[in-house]
């Protein structure tokens, strides 16, 4: 089935959960409920019809106003997939897990706490996964600043380049 | 006699720096003399925000930071970040262009599987195959330095197609190399892949059945060792894969079970014969013609976004780019095979021993830029 | 006479700087330090075809047992304090190669924020060998001007201890 007609009939099943469905190029997507994520993974999992047995991919992307975060599932059985996204709130974004359903997400969801800072309802290791247990802030996001230093390290390099020319100007 | 024999769990640390090169992973081990309760990943020793840097560099400029994703096969990230930058912004690629990513990508998968198999012998303990694998694979690098100047981290795709055309008289020494390699693979295999020890270290290890390995979304070798027939080039072919014939290797639990560490090993040994295979009907069928296609310098694809499958040594590799109309991409997201297979491998490490540890890395093949990006 | 000329020619006669930095330099053994890329490169360059073992070096997985260390790799932050770690248990005397951009100044990763630029900031550093990765041949260049350092050595008079780093 195209990844259109399953968004499209998904929204039939689900009346009012569906938010958005995009049609836009190359590839459509629709944005649901945050609060009924579960609901529609567990029902695209057990249905025949979809058998999406596979969240592919798992990702969180930091537009300024919101936080969203992308999911990808995949039907080994049907070869076809289906794009999902959820809309979250910057100040303090917060969704349940997917981790019953597909354990794939188990890690993908501690990589986006650890960079985006998007906190999972539910997952059982709720931890920093890439970055070391002690780092602040979420460099994922748009307004990260670097800090200058890290246990006494700095984070900045003297460029030999602005040296030169300031060696050269003299 | 009486007093009683004190036993407990120790807990040890296989720390960032170890022997088995997969890279610096590191495992807390709970164990129970030699057989492991639990064995706990923690990674993020490589994180070098490769996925930050691409906001900041821009399309053309990102191309050398896909090398660094998985340096052991770099062709099929750079193929990668062009078919998701060409998705995004409709740019066509030339049928020569197109063969010359065929030819390159497949050279890097055998140059991948040769690491890996050498890589499994190391772990085990032997050191010769990794010799000889080295030695074939200095080889191919030889051939691809010819090709595109570098030894390791190519930058050899550019967005609309290839940067440089095959040299001259390098498609005879392609076809003479690969009929040097046919008879040095069965060699190998007679000496170590069916050697008594390796069978006896590799067979019914890790075994994987096909519900947990979709479940936790294993990809490559890794899923159609389990027995899953899922390749991205025969199943949602891209490039000129539907012109060229080959097999699809699948696992069958000949040693041992379906989906133990002797299948995901043999899994690379076959994937090499059928790689073969493809270059020798790309290298006779190529037409002429450009290889690289018109794009602008200032790239600037339409707001969107796009997600690209392509299937790497490694196993079936996503790109997800998300435009927002400038020249510099919004947000990048490569979701790698090495990821999923390390999120199991808390699962798999209950009972085995500690030397079956390095066993199951070595078979599924992790490496760490690719955990960490 | 000269005494020199009446030894026999199966007689060799040095000073004992040179005698002893000539047994050190020949069997540098290095501990398997590769973190990324340049990782490869090592492995090729210990690999059949550009041989590092016939100059004596042999990879040792410990830091016990090595007197050389090769960093080839980028150095993020949250492994230059195990890098320390690990410098600090190698035995004296102790050289350092760093390999590759990366651990030479932070490479292509200066823009990253996760990223260590370059191992000097952790370690003392007595060769640097660039490229990305730099080819076998010259990480074995780097070796032998590691040699010619340790050859004008006068171990007698060895370097003073380096200061450790603030732990947090």
């Amino acid at each position: 089935m195209e990844s259109l007609a399953i968004l499209k009939r998904v929204g039939e099943r689900f009346p009012g959960k569906v938010l958005e469905l995009s049609e836009r190029k190359p590839d459509p997507f629709a944005v649901v409920d945050s609060a009924s994520i579960v609901e529609f993974g567990r029902f695209l999992r057990d249905d025949p019809e979809f058998a999406m047995d596979c969240l592919s991919n798992e990702t969180g992307v930091d537009y300024k106003e919101h936080v969203e975060v992308v999911y990808h599932l995949f039907s080994y059985s049907h070869r076809h997939g289906c794009e999902l996204k959820v809309k979250l709130p910057r100040a303090n974004p917060e969704v349940a897990s997917v981790e019953e359903i597909w354990r794939a997400a188990n890690w993908m969801e501690r990589e986006i706490f650890d960079l985006l800072g998007v906190n999972f309802i539910g997952h059982s290791d709720m931890r920093r996964i890439l970055m070391p247990e002690d780092w602040l802030g979420y460099p994922l996001r748009k307004d990260f600043v670097e800090p200058l230093e890290y246990h006494g390290i700095a984070t900045v390099r003297e460029s030999p380049i602005i040296r030169l020319d300031q060696q050269k100007k003299k | 006699m009486s007093e009683a024999f004190h036993t407990e769990e120790m807990t040890l640390n296989m720390g960032p720096q170890h022997p088995s090169t997969h890279g610096v992973l590191r495992f807390v081990i709970k164990a129970d003399g030699e057989v492991m309760r639990e064995a706990i990943p923690d990674v993020g020793y490589l994180h070098r925000s490769i996925e930050k840097i691409a906001e900041k560099v821009g399309y053309h400029g990102f191309m050398p930071y896909t090398d660094r994703v998985d340096y052991v096969c770099a062709m099929f990230t750079n193929q990668g970040w062009a078919m998701a930058c060409e998705k995004l912004g409709n740019v066509e690629v030339p049928r020569r262009g197109e063969y010359c990513r065929v030819i390159a990508t497949e050279f890097n998968r055998l140059a991948s599987h040769l690491l890996t198999v050498g890589l499994m012998g190391m772990d085990i303990g032997a050191m010769t195959p990794f010799l000889h694998a080295l030695r074939e694979r200095e080889m191919i690098n030889d051939l691809i330095e010819e090709l595109c100047g570098a030894r390791l981290t190519f930058n050899y795709m550019r967005i609309g197609g290839v940067a440089w055309d095959l040299p001259p008289g390098w498609r005879e020494k392609a076809i003479a190399y690969l009929d040097h390699l046919a008879p040095i693979l069965d060699e190998f295999n007679s000496l170590f892949s069916y050697n008594k020890i390796c069978i006896e270290r590799l067979a019914n290890v890790a075994v994987i059945d096909a519900a947990d390995a979709i479940n936790y979304n294993l990809v490559g070798p890794n899923l159609r060792a389990s027995g899953v027939n899922w390749d991205v080039r025969k199943d949602m072919p891209y490039s000129v894969y539907p012109e060229l014939e080959f097999d699809v290797p699948l696992g069958s639990g000949e040693w041992g079970t379906t989906g133990d560490a002797m299948d995901r090993y043999m899994m690379r040994i076959r994937e090499m014969v059928q790689s073969s295979r493809i270059l020798r009907q790309a290298l006779k069928q190529m037409p002429e013609g450009a290889v690289l296609g018109k794009v602008v310098r200032n790239f600037k694809p339409p707001a969107g976004e796009c997600q690209i499958r392509v299937e790497s040594a490694r196993g079936d590799q996503g790109w997800y780019v998300v435009s927002d109309g400038t020249g510099f991409p919004w947000r990048v997201h490569v979701r790698t095979g090495s990821f999923a297979a390390m999120g199991m491998i808390q699962k798999l490490s209950r009972g085995l021993m500690i030397a079956d540890l390095v066993v199951l890395i070595a078979s599924l093949d992790v490496i760490a830029p690719e955990i960490d990006r | 006479m000269p005494l020199l000329n009446t030894l026999p020619d199966y007689v060799l006669t040095t000073k004992t700087d040179e005698l002893i930095n000539w047994m050190r330099k020949s069997s540098l053994w290095y501990m398997l330090f590769g973190l990324a890329c340049c990782a490869i490169e090592l492995m090729h360059t210990g690999g059949p075809r550009s041989d590092i073992e016939r100059f004596g070096a042999t990879p040792r997985a410990s830091a016990r047992q090595s007197d050389l260390m090769i960093i080839a790799g980028t150095l993020t932050l949250k492994m230059a304090l195990r890098t320390r770690l690990l410098y600090d248990q190698m035995p004296d005397p102790k050289y350092v190669i760093s390999m590759g951009s990366c651990s030479n100044c932070g490479g292509l990763f200066q823009l990253a924020y996760s990223v260590c630029d370059g191992v000097d900031k952790v370690l003392p550093v007595d060769v640097y060998v660039p490229g990305c990765p730099p080819r076998p041949e010259a990480l074995t260049e780097g070796l032998l001007k590691l040699q010619e350092k340790i050859m004008s050595e006068r171990w007698l008079a060895r370097a003073k201890a380096v200061e450790p780093i603030a732990q947090a």
